[in-house]
C-alpha cells in the first residue's frame, strides 16, 4: 500500500470515510515513510508516533460507530514547530526552547484535532521563523526533496519538504514575510497566507505579531482549501482575529473557471535579480490565464520597492520585544545557574547560548530601531511605508480582482550559498513581503520547472483582504490547466528519495 | 552609610519652593485579570492563579478586560478628564524576573483619559485644585521574594521565589501635572490628594483602594526651586508609599533633604528613593539618568480601543455621588458645623461614621466613638482610622447595647477596648468579661440599702426634698458594684426606698 502516501488529502479522507482504508493504516504508512526518508530530508524535529496513531484510531472508532466524519478526518499532517501542542515538544527551531513541553494547545492545534486531522509531528524551521532557507534552525538544515543539497525555502522549509517528500499530504506553515509561499515555490507545493486575522495566532509563538499568519500547505489547491477551511475562523482568544465568515475557499477551488476575471501583473516584480527560467515560467502562466479567458493587465505598485527595508524594521522591532520573554526564568534553557550568579547574569548567559546568530542580529536591529531618538526615523517611517503599500494595493484592486507575480526571484539555491550574506538571503522574500505588510491574502502554486536547473518555480497570486476565495479560484484553474498540459502533477517529476 | 543631613522644615521653605508630581497606581477590583480570565483574589497559594497568558508562555495572547476599560473611563470621568476617542496599548520594554513577558502592557502617548483635575480640601477647609495629566491602563507584575538575605532584600539573598498571581492584575496609573503653588502646604496637599482620590475610587466601586494591602500605591516626585524662580529643579522619585500619613511624611522629608543638599551647594541626583515607615526617612534606590529607554511601541497583539461617545455619556450619567458632594450631604444629615465636619474629615472618619450609622447607630453616637476613643488610638499608634481592628458594625453593636441599657458608657468603652484587643465580637466580650449592666432590682436592692445605711445624712436631705443629692448615693452604689449597675435604675430605686417622687 505504498500508494497511500501519494494520495491527496481529499482522496485520503474519502477513502477512509468509505472504509477502503483505515486512518491507522494511513498514519502508519506515513510514519514508515518518515522513518525511511527523513534522515536524509530532516523535515521533522519531532515525530509523535504514539499521538498520531492514537488520533488515527479515534477516527476509525468514530467511523465504526457510524458517526459522521469531517472532510479531513484521518488525514495526516505535518505541523510547523512554532504552534504549541499540549504535551508535545515545541522548539521553534531554537535551542532556547529545547525540552519545553507546552501545557496548552494553540487554537489551530485544537481545530486540527477537532477536525480529526492526524498530527504526525513537528517540522523544522528557521529559528523563530527568521530566515528563508531553514538553515537557521538550531537542529540542522532541511534538504529540498528535489535536490537534497539545496534549501527547501524558509522559514517553513520542514513543512514544505515534508509535502514534497510524501511524508505528509498536508502541512501547516506560518507566513511573516513569505515563510509559507517561498518554501512552497521552491519545493513545487502549494502554500497559502490567508488574510491577516482569519487564522488564530493564539499558540503561535510570535516572531512579528502584526505580520505573522498561520496557513495551509498542501500538494494540491483543493487540499489547501480543505485545510484552510478547517483552521480559519474567529477566535475570541486572539484580539486581532476577524469576526466574519471565512470566504468559501473550497467551493472556489473546485470552480476552475477564470473567465471574466481581471488579473494584474505587478510591474515592479521583474528585471534585475530575477532568474530567466523563473520569468519564463511566469510569463507562460500569464499567457495561460489569457487563454483561460481572464483579462490580464499590467499594474504598477511603486511603493513595493520600499517593502523590504520597511519589513526589516518592523519585524525585528516586534521580534526584539516578543523574544524578551526567553529569560530562563519559567521554561526552556537555563545556562549558568550555579548558585553564584544573579538572575540577570543567568538570563544573559542563557540568551547568549540559546539564540542563533540570525535571531541575535534581528533582536539587536529591532532594539536599535525602537530606541528613543531613532524610533521616528526607523519604526515610525516603516509604519508609513506600510500605509503606502496598502494604498498601492487598494489602487490596484480597484482595477483588478487579483495580482500575480513570481513567488520568488530564483529557484532553490544551494545550502550554504547565502548563509553568510544576509542581504542576499533577504531578497528571497522580495515579492512576498508586501502582502504581509498589507495583511491581505496570497498563494503560491507550482507553475513548472526552470529550464536551466529543472527546479520548481512558484506563481504568486494576491487577493484583497477577506477575498481569499479568489486565490483558490485562480489557483485551481491554473493547476488544472497545467496538469492537463503535463499529463501529471509537477511533483511526479521529483526524483525518488 | 552616610548620614542624611536635613534642614529644618521652615528654613527649607524660606528659601525654596517645592514642586510635586504624584503618580498613583490603583489595582482595580475586577474579578479577572486585565488580559486573561485568571482570578484576582488576594491571598491564594503562589502561582495558583495563572494561565499561559499571564505567565507570558510562548504563543499566548492578551484579550482586554472590558470591565477594566469601563473602570478606567469611570475614573477618568470622575477626575474631570477627557476620554480618548481612540487609543492603544503600548509595550514598555524592560527586563525584570517578575515580569513574565519582559515587557509591561501599558499605555504610552495615547492614554484613555487625560487633562482633568481633582479639587481637594485641606485641613483648614480651603480647596486646592490638583491638575491631572492622565490616567492610563496597565497590568501589574508578579512578586519576588528574596530568601536567605537580611530583611527580605535582594542583597545577600541566596535565591528568589516568584509568584505570578499578581501578574496581570489591572492597574490604573493616575499622574498629576506638576503641583505648584502649594508652598509649605505641599505635604498636606499630597496627603489630601491621595485621600480624596482614595475616596473617589471607593465611591466609584472600582477598587477597595486599601493602601495597606497594596491596592493603592503612591509615588511622590518632588523637586525644589529657589523661591521666585520658574525652572523646576531635579526631582527625586519616592516609590510605593503605602499610607496617607507616609505620603505626607515622605514629601516633608524630601523637602528637608533637598534643601540641605541644595543649600550646601550640592545638586540633587535624579533617582528613585525608598520610604521607610519606621523612621520616616527615604534612602537612595536606583539612579535614573536618561539612559533608561523603555522602547515603547504600540502593542500589536491588541486592537485599538475606541469608546463610543454614547457609552462614555452613559457612564458619565451613571456615576455615583462623588465624595465632595456626598460630604456636603452628610454634614447636613449629621447636623455638623463646618468646623466639626472638618475635624471628621481630617480624622478620616467620614467612612467609618457613615458605615456605623448604616449599621444602625445614631449619628451622634457613631461620631462620638470614631472621633473620640478610636481617633485617639489611631493618632497614638500612627495608623489610619479606617484601619483600626474594629469594624463599623461592631461599633454600631456597642451603641445598640448602650441604647438597650445593657451597657453604660464606662462598660461600653471597655468593650471597645476588648474588641480592639482581638477578644472578639462585642456580645462575646460582654459575655466573657461579665460586663453587663446590673439592673436586676433584687441584686441592686442590697447595695441600695447599704448605701442608704452608710449615708444616713444624705438620705435625710433627700427625704427632705433635696432630690439633687441623690447623685452621691448613686455614686456609692456604682462604686460598690464596680460600675456595672444601671445608674438610672439605681436612682429610681433609691428615691422609691426613700419615698420621694422624682
Ligand atoms: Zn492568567
Amino acid at each position: 500500500m505504498t500508494d497511500l502516501i501519494r494520495y491527496t488529502a481529499a482522496e485520503t479522507a474519502s477513502a477512509i470515510a468509505a472504509g477502503e482504508v483505515s486512518a491507522a493504516e494511513v498514519a502508519q504508512a506515513h510514519l514508515d515513510r518518515i522513518d525511511a526518508v527523513d534522515k536524509k530530508v530532516n523535515a521533522f524535529l519531532h515525530v509523535d508516533t504514539e499521538g498520531a496513531l492514537k488520533a488515527a484510531r479515534a477516527v476509525d472508532e468514530k467511523r465504526a460507530k457510524g458517526e459522521k466524519l469531517g472532510p479531513l478526518a484521518g488525514v495526516p499532517l505535518a505541523l510547523k514547530d512554532v504552534f504549541t501542542t499540549e504535551g508535545v515538544p515545541t522548539t521553534c527551531g531554537s535551542k532556547i526552547l529545547e525540552g519545553w513541553i507546552p501545557p496548552y494547545d494553540a487554537t489551530l492545534t485544537s481545530r486540527l484535532k477537532d477536525a480529526g486531522v492526524v498530527i504526525l509531528g513537528k517540522t523544522n524551521m528557521d529559528e523563530f521563523a527568521m530566515g528563508s532557507s531553514t538553515e537557521n534552525s538550531a537542529y540542522g538544515p532541511t534538504g529540498n526533496p528535489w535536490d537534497l543539497t539545496r534549501i527547501p525555502g524558509g522559514s517553513g522549509g520542514g513543512s514544505a519538504a515534508a509535502l514534497a517528500a510524501f511524508e505528509a499530504p498536508l502541512a501547516i506553515g506560518t507566513d511573516t514575510g513569505g515563510s509559507i509561499r517561498q518554501p512552497g515555490a521552491v519545493t513545487g507545493t502549494v502554500g497559502v497566507k490567508p488574510t491577516y486575522g482569519t487564522v488564530s495566532r493564539y499558540g503561535l509563538v510570535a516572531f512579528s505579531s502584526s505580520l505573522d499568519q498561520g496557513g495551509p500547505c498542501a500538494r494540491t489547491v483543493l487540499d489547501a482549501a480543505l485545510l484552510h477551511e478547517a483552521i480559519a475562523g474567529y477566535d475570541p482568544l486572539d484580539s486581532t482575529s476577524i469576526d466574519a465568515p471565512v470566504p468559501a475557499v473550497v467551493e472556489a477551488a473546485k470552480l476552475r473557471d477564470v473567465r471574466g476575471m481581471r488579473i494584474g501583473v505587478v510591474k515592479e516584480f521583474a528585471g534585475e535579480g530575477y532568474q530567466a527560467g523563473v520569468m519564463q515560467r511566469f510569463n507562460e502562466s500569464v499567457e495561460l490565464l489569457r487563454e483561460l479567458g481572464a483579462e490580464v493587465v499590467e499594474v504598477s505598485c511603486p511603493s513595493f520597492t520600499l517593502a523590504l527595508p520597511a519589513y526589516y524594521l518592523i519585524a525585528p522591532s516586534e521580534a526584539s520585544s516578543n523574544l524578551a520573554r526567553f529569560d530562563a526564568m519559567r521554561y526552556g534553557l537555563r545556562v549558568g545557574d550555579d548558585g553564584t550568579r544573579s538572575a540577570e547574569e543567568v538570563t544573559a548567559l542563557t540568551r547568549e547560548a540559546g539564540f542563533g546568530d540570525e535571531v541575535k542580529r534581528r533582536i539587536i536591529l529591532g532594539t536599535y530601531a525602537l530606541s528613543s531618538g531613532y524610533y521616528d526615523a526607523y519604526y515610525g517611517s516603516a509604519q508609513k511605508v506600510r500605509t503606502l503599500i496598502s494604498r498601492d494595493f487598494d489602487a490596484a484592486f480597484a482595477g483588478v480582482d487579483v495580482l500575480i507575480s513570481p513567488t520568488t526571484p530564483t529557484t532553490a539555491f544551494p545550502i550554504g550559498e547565502r548563509a553568510d550574506d544576509p542581504m542576499a538571503m533577504y531578497l528571497a522574500d522580495l515579492c512576498t513581503i508586501p502582502s504581509n505588510l498589507a495583511g491581505n491574502a496570497a498563494m503560491s502554486l507550482p507553475c513548472g520547472l526552470a529550464p536551466e536547473d529543472d527546479l520548481p518555480v512558484g506563481l504568486q497570486i494576491i487577493a484583497p483582504a477577506m477575498a481569499d476565495d479568489r486565490l483558490y479560484r485562480v489557483g485551481g484553474a491554473v493547476e488544472a490547466a497545467l496538469n492537463d498540459k503535463w499529463g501529471h502533477t509537477l511533483l511526479e517529476e521529483a526524483p525518488a528519495l | 552609610m552616610s548620614v542624611v543631613s536635613l534642614v529644618p522644615y521652615e528654613d527649607a521653605l524660606a528659601s525654596y519652593d517645592p514642586v510635586m508630581g504624584l503618580e498613583v497606581h490603583v489595582e482595580l477590583g475586577t474579578k479577572t485579570k486585565m488580559f486573561c480570565g485568571c482570578s484576582t483574589e488576594l491571598g491564594a497559594e503562589p502561582n495558583t492563579q495563572t494561565c499561559p497568558t499571564c505567565l507570558g508562555l510562548p504563543g499566548s495572547l492578551p484579550v482586554v478586560n472590558a470591565i477594566g476599560v469601563e473602570s478606567a473611563i469611570k475614573i477618568g470621568l470622575a477626575l474631570n478628564c477627557e476620554i480618548a476617542e481612540w487609543c492603544r496599548f503600548a509595550r514598555k520594554n524592560y527586563f525584570y524576573p517578575d515580569m513574565p513577558k519582559n515587557f509591561q502592557t501599558s499605555q504610552y502617548d495615547e492614554p484613555i483619559a487625560f487633562n482633568g483635575y481633582l479639587d481637594v480640601q485641606l485641613e483648614d477647609g480651603e480647596t486646592f485644585r490638583v491638575e491631572i495629566e492622565r490616567a492610563h491602563m496597565e497590568e501589574d507584575t508578579g512578586k519576588s521574594s528574596h530568601v536567605g538575605g537580611a530583611t527580605g532584600r535582594i542583597h545577600g539573598a541566596t535565591h528568589s521565589l516568584l509568584d505570578y498571581n499578581r501578574a496581570g492584575i489591572p492597574l490604573i496609573e493616575i499622574v498629576t501635572k506638576p503641583i505648584e503653588g502649594a508652598g509649605a502646604r505641599a505635604p498636606e496637599v499630597a496627603k489630601a490628594y491621595v485621600a480624596e482620590l482614595r475616596e473617589l475610587i471607593k465611591a466609584l466601586g472600582v477598587s477597595e483602594a486599601r493602601m495597606d494591602k497594596g491596592q493603592m500605591r503612591c509615588d511622590v516626585n518632588l523637586s525644589l526651586r529657589p523661591n521666585g524662580t520658574e525652572k523646576f529643579g531635579t526631582r527625586s522619585e519616592t516609590k510605593n508609599v503605602n499610607s496617607l500619613r507616609s505620603v505626607e511624611r515622605a514629601a516633608r522629608f524630601e523637602i528637608q533633604r533637598h534643601a540641605a543638599v541644595l543649600s550646601d551647594g550640592g545638586s540633587i541626583v535624579q533617582e528613585t528613593r525608598h520610604f521607610h515607615e519606621d523612621n520616616g526617612t527615604t534612602t537612595s534606590g536606583r539612579i535614573k539618568d536618561n539612559a533608561e529607554d523603555y522602547r515603547y511601541f504600540p502593542e500589536p497583539d491588541l486592537v485599538p480601543i475606541a469608546p463610543s461617545r454614547e457609552w462614555v455619556e452613559e457612564l458619565r450619567a451613571a456615576l455615583p455621588e462623588l465624595p465632595r458632594v456626598r460630604r456636603a450631604r452628610l454634614q447636613a444629615e449629621w447636623g455638623l458645623s463646618d468646623k466639626d465636619m472638618q475635624s471628621v474629615l481630617n480624622a478620616g472618619a467620614v467612612e467609618p461614621i457613615q458605615e456605623t450609622i448604616a449599621a444602625g447607630a445614631p449619628a451622634d453616637q457613631a461620631r462620638k466613638w470614631w472621633m473620640g476613643e478610636l481617633a485617639r488610638r489611631a493618632n497614638e499608634t500612627g495608623t489610619d482610622l479606617a484601619e483600626q481592628p474594629i469594624t463599623p458594625a461592631q461599633v454600631a453593636r456597642v451603641c445598640a447595647l448602650v441604647a438597650e441599657g445593657k451597657l453604660n458608657d464606662k462598660l461600653a468603652r471597655q468593650v471597645i477596648e476588648a474588641v480592639l484587643a482581638g477578644e472578639g465580637e462585642p456580645d462575646a466580650v460582654v459575655e466573657q468579661r461579665g460586663l453587663a449592666v446590673v439592673s436586676d432590682d433584687s441584686a441592686l436592692g442590697a447595695a441600695v440599702d447599704q448605701a442608704i445605711a452608710e449615708n444616713e445624712a444624705v438620705a435625710a436631705k433627700i427625704r427632705d426634698g433635696k432630690v439633687a443629692a441623690v447623685g452621691a448615693l448613686v455614686g456609692a452604689v456604682m462604686k460598690a458594684t464596680r460600675g456595672q449597675a444601671d445608674a438610672a435604675r439605681v436612682k429610681d430605686l433609691i428615691l422609691e426606698k426613700l419615698g420621694v417622687q422624682a
